[in-house]
């Protein structure tokens, strides 16, 4: 028994142990998402940990297959997904900052009062300000052609 | 770093020439394959210290921002992990005001990016001159923000400059 060693199990270990890991990291960022108490926290749970899952998840599917062409497709999406997702994490945060989704109370929010003052956000608008604008373009139209309908 | 590119094109087009011709010696597995490929970059890394020093000397410092990062990616996962499946909170959300060091479109995007990817950090928006990043984030240890602004500038930014420079 001692000196053979079984690959295919080792390489089958290998791969399950990531798989777990990562189904495990996926799952737990789902509850997350179920039971954090505001919008920023939630998001900040589940958009890392769906990347961190989805990369080992890949990871060991690409080592149970061991060949060159599925690891190589394997990493270009760990690298793609890694390079996008932050960016749209970081759009939705910020688009929710400016139609003003309330922080949770325990947020420390004293460094950030600067920039709500700067952006004008202190009211305590409920509306939705991209709602509002696309509102306006339409009045405007609306206008316009009114205005050469009359002339 | 553009070096880099031409490195990996190199080292995979020499690969599968290798691998194309029919008495190739190293079985075709994604680990063989792996490491020959690591041995072709290396390889290369080291004779570029004839031709391109600032090369020679980027490359170790990419591989230790790549571990540092991974090993802060873990940590910080398994920290927010933890939060979730016990039943009290013991995250403190802060929204910091990070001043910035980086100058460059390349470099502001990079560190946003990366500051977004690690768990419990979140790149909210950047002020109008350039020079203050909005960051929100979950753990503050003892409530000490300028501590932990500290350790963003050291851990992230710093590495960052030091690779684009």
């Amino acid at each position: 028994m001692a000196g053979t060693i079984d690959w295919v199990l080792v390489k089958e270990i290998i791969s399950c142990v990531f798989i777990l890991t990562g189904v495990i990291f996926m799952l737990i960022a789902s509850i997350g998402l179920l039971r954090f108490p505001d919008f920023y926290i939630r998001m900040s749970a589940i958009t890392k940990g769906a990347t961190l899952g989805l990369g080992l998840i890949l990871l060991g599917m690409g080592v149970y297959f061991n060949q060159p062409g599925v690891m190589l497709k394997v990493l270009a999406i760990i690298g793609f997904t890694s390079i996008t997702a932050p960016v749209a994490a970081h759009v939705i945060g910020r688009t929710a900052v400016q139609n003003r989704i309330s922080f949770w109370p325990k947020t420390n929010l004293k460094e950030f009062e600067d920039y709500i003052t700067k952006e004008h956000l202190e009211q305590p608008i409920n509306h939705d300000k991209y709602t509002e604008d696309i509102k306006e373009d339409i009045r405007m139209e609306m206008g316009g052609g009114d205005d050469a309908d009359n002339g | 770093m553009k070096l880099l590119l031409i490195h990996i094109v190199v080292a995979g087009a020499l690969i599968y020439a290798y691998f194309r011709q029919p008495g190739a010696l190293i079985p075709y597995t994604a680990l063989s394959t792996a490491l020959l490929f690591l041995l072709l970059i290396i390889f290369l890394w080291v004779s570029s210290k004839f031709y391109n020093r600032s090369y020679y000397r980027k490359l170790p410092k990419l591989f230790y921002f790549l571990l540092y990062f991974l090993k802060e990616l873990f940590v910080a996962n398994l920290k927010i992990a933890y939060d979730i499946v016990t039943p009290h909170y013991r995250m403190q959300p802060t929204l910091l005001a990070l001043p910035l060091n980086a100058k460059t479109d390349l470099e502001i995007s990079l560190l946003a990016n990366i500051i977004s990817l690690t768990p419990g950090t979140l790149s909210i928006d950047i002020s109008e001159d350039r020079s203050v990043l909005y960051v929100h984030t979950l753990y503050v240890k003892h409530g000490d923000v300028e501590q932990l602004k500290r350790s963003i500038k050291d851990g992230f930014e710093r590495r960052i400059l030091e690779l684009t420079a």
